[in-house]
């Protein structure tokens, strides 16, 4: 498995890859091996952040997952459990939720203690390892994430034989589904995408019809982008070459889910090229911003847990030599504060989309 | 005109009696309740049986009998197999208190004080009236001596009662038997736990014991070698208390300062001794007594903060770790063994030796804290625990770190029984009653290193024992694991479940024994990073 993972090699037959999987083990246990899965490494000491791409990429380190190690039994186990539910799923022609996998797998084992899977993020790990296993995307092992996100703007689309315009869907806008590959884009007239980390600053722009005004899209999660946006964006961006302007908190955190978007993460470098969007911009809330603006005042004070994070991610490859990222970590560590989003509403409750965000885009005062 | 209140007082003054002195003393005479009397009675008899053996370099065979007379009065006999008593010793030796051979000398011996089997004579006398019967035979030639004896409390006098020749159905020994007030009561403060404890500390005796309730118990030999003799040395000049070097100078047959300190002392040369008196401004040739008690004083003083060469420790005879570990094997039901005989050292001036013994799991009991076992000089200290410096040697010692669980300053916990033992030509007492050793840090530190290495040997056979236990149960979560695993790879891959399960218990059984090196890997790299 030294290889680097092809994309979109088993599409045709997602059923085939697992069987391959299963077959692989049982032909190890009929020959008396201790059977093994190699399963590379998902952690920051194998990625790659690949210079020409622009995104990080995962190495070639492999682990290998043994049956008869007590460190890996369980793991070993939830991985053939998951692999069989996802066979399942394909052969009835369903799709599950991460919970409902948690669930089908959840077990306590005969004549022990021992549950298969305690918690959700156990079953969602070994999902990610499947992927890397197969390579297949979560989406072809029929296994979907919750919704999460919300869109609004000039663009009308055709999901499951249904047209959607994302401009007349009322107060709540449009929920991203989990899974984007069969939406078809009908008409995209929004000239950029603004794509913020917080619902609640997404429903403010959408109160104040900022999209309409600004002929733009506005997208939103909560927290951590999830891949049915990520995706979203990327292909918005690649086939109507729309620009991507994110905001986020003025904090170490903020400046990953920035990270995320634009050069992939750790945890799913294998799929950065489906995910990674190198042509993002930083719109906000920058450390400038907080003295342009003055809201010193609105600003709160770093924990010991922020500035460790900022020390962290200052020292990724794709930060390192990065000067103006550099001069905001640098001056974050300094002021020891960070400001969110919404400490903007203190210079009114529209200043966000009246002046803070017309400025900005105006100006072209990003961050790259 | 009236008298004075010192001419009242004057009247009441009198000279005390033996027994009256006895009576107010009684709680550092180790006779402060009857339940104490009858372990302390024991305790001076089975003392004196073993000394007298060792003297003789005879393996000792003790017997010791309790008899129930009344409901608080037994009847005491001890008898070994000793050299015996000439005819003309035994009425001193039994009955006239602070009469022994054992004041001044600086050698390891068993009691230090002498106060000995005449004082249970008295208790006996003052609690029932009745004579001690000591019968006593000193060769296969000679006859057998028998002798009821009382104290004459007024003078400190023997009373001989009856004298006469008997028979005796050993060719040489000594047989004592009182009659007392007394309680009889098992546990770790009783009779019982004192023989056990003492044949532990003594492998070479064997001590046949038949308890109240008639019931004969053997506490049988470990080792047929008889202890090496302790060698008497002189005092060493730091090693003495200002009190007794005064009595020192005074008793003396050294005519000058300087042959005094040479001759009656060890490791202090001429030349020291000259250096000495010059910077007391004594001349060295004054003679010892013309000193009076400040002139004394200030010598001690500058002899205290003189360099001397520690003293020897050749004189010490410790119970050896082989013996020790064989005594503890042969009365603690224990599985695992381990002890340790630290090289001898000095507090004070005094040499010392410190041994230990750690027994572990078996039947002994896993709930609460480690039974501690004390001996000085082979004597086993079964009072004031807490106070003593092997209690908190033990407890200043983080045994966490060897696996046994122990809560912030207290003992241990868990399935084990500690001993440790002191050998001293002195060992510090915290008080007459002699029950606990005092917090000397030197002391401490060797008893420290002491229980450290045997509890060190203690982690790595835990470590064992827990590694294969942990094994086992590796082994059936495994087993438990194989049906769910061949579920799901029958389903993945329509093998037949049956075929993969077994294939798998094969491997399983192969492989167990491939599972270990693994974990002793981990154990190696946690040894790295402590150093």
């Amino acid at each position: 498995m030294s290889k680097k993972i092809k994309k979109e090699k088993n599409n045709e037959n997602p059923a085939k890859s697992l069987e391959t999987l299963g077959i692989n083990v049982v032909s190890q246990i009929k020959k008396g091996k201790n059977p093994e899965i190699p399963i590379p490494i998902r952690a920051l000491s194998n990625v790659e952040f690949d210079e020409k791409s622009q995104t990080v990429t995962l190495g070639n380190k492999i682990s290998a997952r043994y049956f008869f190690n007590v460190a890996h039994a369980k793991k070993f186990l939830q991985t053939v459990e998951v692999a069989s539910i996802s066979k399942n799923l394909l052969s009835e022609k369903k799709h599950a939720s991460l919970r409902d996998v948690f669930y089908m797998a959840k077990r306590t084992i005969p004549g022990t203690k021992v549950n298969l899977v305690d918690e959700q993020t156990e079953s969602d790990s070994v999902l990610e390892d499947l992927e890397l296993i197969t390579d297949l995307s979560r989406e072809q092992l029929h296994v979907n994430a919750n919704k999460n996100g919300s869109v609004a703007g000039k663009v009308v689309i055709e999901d499951k034989g249904d047209t959607i315009d994302w401009s007349k869907l009322g107060s709540g806008g449009w929920s991203i589904p989990s899974n984007v590959e069969e939406i078809k884009f009908k008409k995209v007239t929004g000239k950029f995408i603004l794509y913020m980390e917080k619902a609640a600053v997404w429903e403010r722009l959408h109160e104040d019809k900022f999209w309409e005004k600004q002929n733009c899209i506005i997208m939103s999660s909560q927290g951590q982008t999830t891949r049915g946006i990520r995706r979203l964006l990327q292909r918005l961006t690649s086939e109507f070459n729309l620009p991507i302007y994110v905001l986020c908190d003025n904090d170490p955190w903020g400046a990953y889910i920035y990270s995320v978007i634009k050069y992939g993460s750790i945890n799913l470098a294998h799929i950065s090229s489906k995910m990674a969007i190198p042509s993002v911009k930083y719109l906000g809330i920058t450390c400038d911003d907080i003295e342009k603006y003055k809201l010193e005042k609105h600003s709160i004070k770093l924990k010991d847990t922020d500035l460790a994070r900022i020390k962290q991610i200052s020292e990724y490859t794709w930060f390192k030599d990065n000067k103006a990222w550099q001069r905001q970590f640098k001056m974050m560590k300094e002021n020891k504060t960070k400001l969110e989003i919404q400490a903007l509403s203190s210079r009114g409750i529209s200043f966000i989309s009246d002046v803070y965000l017309p400025e900005k885009i105006k100006n072209k005062d990003f961050l790259n | 005109m009236a008298k004075t209140v010192a001419e009242e007082l004057a009247k009441k003054q009198q000279s005390i009696s033996v027994s009256e002195f006895f009576t107010k003393n009684r709680h550092l005479l180790g006779f402060d309740n009857p339940r104490r009397a009858l372990l302390t009675t024991i305790k001076e008899g089975v003392d004196n049986s073993l000394d007298a053996c060792q003297e003789a370099k005879v393996l000792p065979e003790i017997k010791v009998k309790i008899k129930q007379l009344e409901e608080e009065r037994y009847s005491v006999i001890v008898e070994d197999n000793g050299p015996g008593i000439v005819k003309a010793q035994i009425p001193n030796i039994f009955a006239k208190l602070l009469y022994g051979s054992k004041f001044f000398t600086m050698k390891q011996q068993r009691g230090q004080q002498g106060i000995g089997i005449s004082a249970a004579v008295l208790y006996s006398q003052l609690t029932t009236g009745k004579p001690a019967k000591i019968t006593s035979k000193i060769g296969k030639n000679h006859p057998a001596h028998y002798y009821e004896l009382k104290i004459d409390t007024k003078n400190n006098e023997p009373d001989i009662v009856i004298d006469k020749e008997v028979s005796f159905d050993q060719d040489h020994g000594t047989r004592v038997e009182l009659e007392m007030e007394a309680i009889y009561q098992k546990g770790s403060r009783g009779v019982d736990e004192y023989l056990k404890q003492t044949s532990i500390a003594n492998p070479h005796a064997e001590i046949i014991y038949t308890d109240p309730e008639g019931q004969k118990i053997k506490f049988p030999r470990a080792s047929d070698k008889l202890p090496v003799e302790p060698k008497e040395i002189k005092p060493h000049p730091h090693g003495i208390e200002l009190g007794i070097f005064i009595s020192m100078l005074e008793n003396t047959n050294s005519k000058t300062l300087t042959s005094f300190f040479t001759n009656d002392f060890i490791r202090v040369s001429s030349v020291t001794a000259k250096k000495i008196c010059d910077e007391a401004l004594f001349k060295p040739t004054e003679k010892p007594q013309s000193l009076n008690r400040d002139q004394a004083e200030k010598l001690y003083k500058i002899v205290q903060n003189t360099k001397l060469i520690a003293p020897p420790t050749n004189c010490l005879s410790p119970i050896g770790d082989d013996a020790l570990q064989k005594s503890l094997e042969k009365e603690v039901p224990a599985e695992f063994f381990a002890s340790i005989t630290r090289p001898a050292a000095v507090y004070r001036g005094n040499p010392f030796q410190i041994e230990a013994a750690i027994a572990y799991g078996g039947q002994l009991d896993p709930e609460g804290p480690i039974k501690l076992l004390r001996f000085a000089n082979r004597v086993p200290l079964q009072y004031q625990q807490s106070a003593c410096a092997i209690t908190k040697s033990i407890i200043d010692t983080n045994w966490r770190n060897y696996n046994i669980s122990q809560s912030r300053g207290a003992l241990p916990q868990g399935p084990i029984t500690i001993a440790v033992h002191m050998a001293s030509v002195w060992v510090p007492f915290t008080s007459e009653s002699k029950e606990a050793v005092a917090h000397y840090p030197e002391i401490i530190k060797e008893i420290k290193l002491a229980v450290q290495e045997c509890g060190r040997k203690l982690a790595t056979h835990i470590r064992r024992t827990v590694r294969v236990r942990e094994q086992r149960e590796r082994a059936s979560l495994f087993e438990k694991y194989i049906p769910e695993i061949a579920s799901s790879l029958h389903n993945l891959t329509k093998t037949n479940k049956k075929e993969i399960e077994d294939n798998l218990y094969k491997i399983l059984k192969k492989s167990l024994k491939d599972l270990m090196p693994q974990e002793e890997e981990n154990v190696e790299e946690n040894k790295k990073r402590k150093k």
